[in-house]
């Protein structure tokens, strides 16, 4: 090999080597750009994960901790949140000993108290990506010593003779790094990002707690609402039992009185036995003794009656027990209907309508909550002998007394289930108010006459309680008929 | 004297014919019963005035006892029988609108049953 073969080769190994080098530089600094990546990714994917507030904390540890695997060389570590309308900022530090650990300060440190927070001010009003404050020497020592009433470092605090103190900015506030010496371009840099990544984190924050405020207002605006509506359907209940009242009151007068009177009448047939045993009268006597036995039925019968009315007045005033139970449909029906027109003739004297029944005695028992029910046919009924009502009053002042007021309650099998119809021949629902009928507080009715709650209510032990339906169908002038279908 | 008893209760029947047992054995009074204003009106106008006293219940489903009392005053021509008027609800508005439509008399439930005797005796003399 001569020497000018030797030189060239030379050359070659020289270029190949700096080639390498470069190459290597180039892969090095890719590789730094994949790690900060990496690391940004990481901030951002728990910054996402991110569902109460409280996890705040927990994302700034770990915004931190990957500051620190970047090794980016800093002392100390930090957040502030800006308080704009007091001159103030709130401030998070990680410590000394474990970065994963955030110790909050409690208090909100003035920007004014020391040139290291109040230099921020100028810095983000010029749109700076960082402030940054250099101390050194007693400076550093006046610096702990003015903060010592926010935080107590360690107790052997050893002070660099130089300390750099950045703010890197974020639209609410600053990522903060102490560090012994100037940060390079490259770690600024970085730095900048994540404090860009912190600000989306603090927008998330700030969602979340916006959105847990709302919640909670949400909730406790529920509570109240449960609570209303628990004395709304109590209220209800209250006054469809005073409508009843008057009713209750008519039909436990008149099995009362024939307790009252068959056991009168029995004593003076007694009397009327001894005088006929005397004469010797024994057929007289037997005939007497069928007539006290039979009474003595009656009075049972009647007393039972009134044992029936006054448990059903305890059943519909007490909480509903929610508990289904084979029931005779025709028999509630019967019963709400009487009480129902009693209740209404009480209060209004002229009050008359003709009622009509036709129950389907095919009918088995149903399993129903019979108070829950017995309800909603009261409901109806009250509603149709209302709106007859009005009805007559109206065609009287017209001079028309033609009009028949009618109100009917079915009852029929129908495959595997119970219609109950109770229909009126009033004036019927008009489009517009039928569908609003089944709202709560909806009411046609005068002020303070109805709760508007009686059908919203029906229309929830109906389907909601029982899995049944409620049907209306209506025709303008003609009448109306609620449907009630349960299964058998 | 005959006399048609309205009420919706059926026991009524019963309860009046062991009330009126004797006067009914005695031939002094005949009972008729008709459980409903309607009724009562197809039994007058089948056995035209054959009853000289109605005791009339007021409240009963379909046509009410004032209705009837009402209809009877005013539909007949010759003497209309005496008609009293029972009800469990003895207010000054019941009361008054039975008196204005014509009621011979105004009772209240529970029904004293010797007040009627006496009063039924009056009326037959």
């Amino acid at each position: 090999m001569d020497e000018r073969q030797e030189q060239k080769l030379k050359e070659q190994i020289a270029s190949l080597e700096k080639q390498l080098s470069a190459d290597a530089t180039e892969l090095q600094q890719m590789r730094r750009q994949l790690e900060i990546e990496a690391a940004l990714e990481k901030v951002r994917v728990r910054a996402t994960a991110m569902r109460i507030s409280s996890e705040l904390a927990e994302t700034s540890a770990i915004l931190f901790q990957q500051l620190n695997e970047l090794q980016i060389k800093a002392i100390r570590t930090g957040v502030g949140i800006f308080d704009d309308a007091n001159d103030a900022m709130e401030l998070w530090l990680t410590s000394y000993t474990d970065t994963r650990e955030v110790i909050r300060i409690l208090d909100y440190v003035n920007l004014h108290i020391h040139p290291v927070f109040e230099n921020i001010i100028p810095a983000r009003q010029k749109k700076k990506p960082y402030a940054l404050t250099i101390l050194s020497g007693e400076e550093v020592r006046d610096y702990y010593k003015n903060m010592s009433t926010y935080f107590t470092l360690r107790k052997q605090q050893v002070y660099n003779a130089t300390e750099y103190f950045y703010s890197f900015f974020f639209p609410a506030g600053t990522i903060n790094v102490v560090a012994s010496q100037p940060l390079t371009d490259e770690e600024c840099t970085v730095v900048t990002r994540f404090a860009l990544v912190f600000g989306l984190i603090y927008t998330r924050f700030l969602d979340l707690q916006k959105t847990e405020q709302a919640k909670q207002s949400v909730e406790s605006a529920l509570a109240e609402l449960k609570s209303t509506q628990t004395q709304l359907i109590h209220s209800e209940k209250m006054a469809s039992l005073g409508e009843l009242t008057a009713g209750i009151a008519h039909e436990i007068q008149n099995p009362l009185n024939f307790v009252n009177n068959f056991s009168e009448v029995s004593g003076e047939l007694l009397d009327e036995m001894k005088e006929e045993l005397v004469k010797g009268n024994t057929d007289i006597v037997i005939a007497l003794v069928e007539d006290v036995k039979k009474n003595l039925q009656k009075i049972t019968h009647h007393g039972k009656r009134a044992d029936g009315i006054v448990k059903g007045m305890l059943q519909h005033s007490r909480a509903s027990s929610g508990v289904k139970e084979a029931t005779d449909i025709n028999a509630l029906c019967d019963e709400y209907l009487r009480l129902s027109y009693h209740g209404l003739r009480a209060k209004d004297k002229s009050f008359n309508a003709i009622m009509k029944t036709d129950f389907d005695e095919t009918i088995e028992k149903i399993h129903i909550v019979p108070q829950d029910i017995g309800r909603v046919i009261l409901n109806l009924l009250t509603n149709a002998f209302y709106v007859v009502n009005e009805k007559k009053t109206l065609r009287q002042a017209q001079g028309d007394t033609r009009y028949e007021p009618t109100v009917s309650i079915n009852t029929q099998k129908v495959g595997d289930k119970v219609e109950i119809k109770v229909a009126d021949n009033g004036n019927g629902i008009p489009q517009k108010v039928l569908d609003k009928i089944f709202q709560p507080f909806f009411t046609t009715k005068p002020t303070g006459q109805g709760t508007g709650l009686g059908l919203s209510l029906s229309y929830d032990i109906v389907i909601k309680g029982h899995g049944g339906m409620l049907k209306v169908e209506t025709k303008e002038g003609e009448g109306t008929t609620f449907i009630i279908i349960l299964p058998a | 004297m005959k006399v048609l008893v309205v009420d919706d209760e059926k026991d009524v029947q019963v309860l009046f014919e062991q009330r009126f047992r004797r006067e009914i054995k005695n031939g002094e009074l005949l009972l008729f019963f008709a459980f409903s204003g309607e009724e009562a009106l197809e039994y007058m106008k089948a056995n035209e005035h054959e009853a000289v006293l109605i005791l009339s219940d007021i409240n009963m489903p379909g046509m009410s006892g004032l209705e009837l009392l009402k209809h009877i005053k005013e539909k007949y021509e010759k003497p209309p029988p005496v008609v009293m008027m029972i009800t469990a609800y003895g207010d000054a508005e019941n009361y008054n609108q039975a008196m204005n439509l014509g009621a011979d008399d105004f009772l209240t439930k529970p029904v004293d049953f010797v007040l009627l005797k006496e009063k039924l005796k009056a009326t037959s003399v």
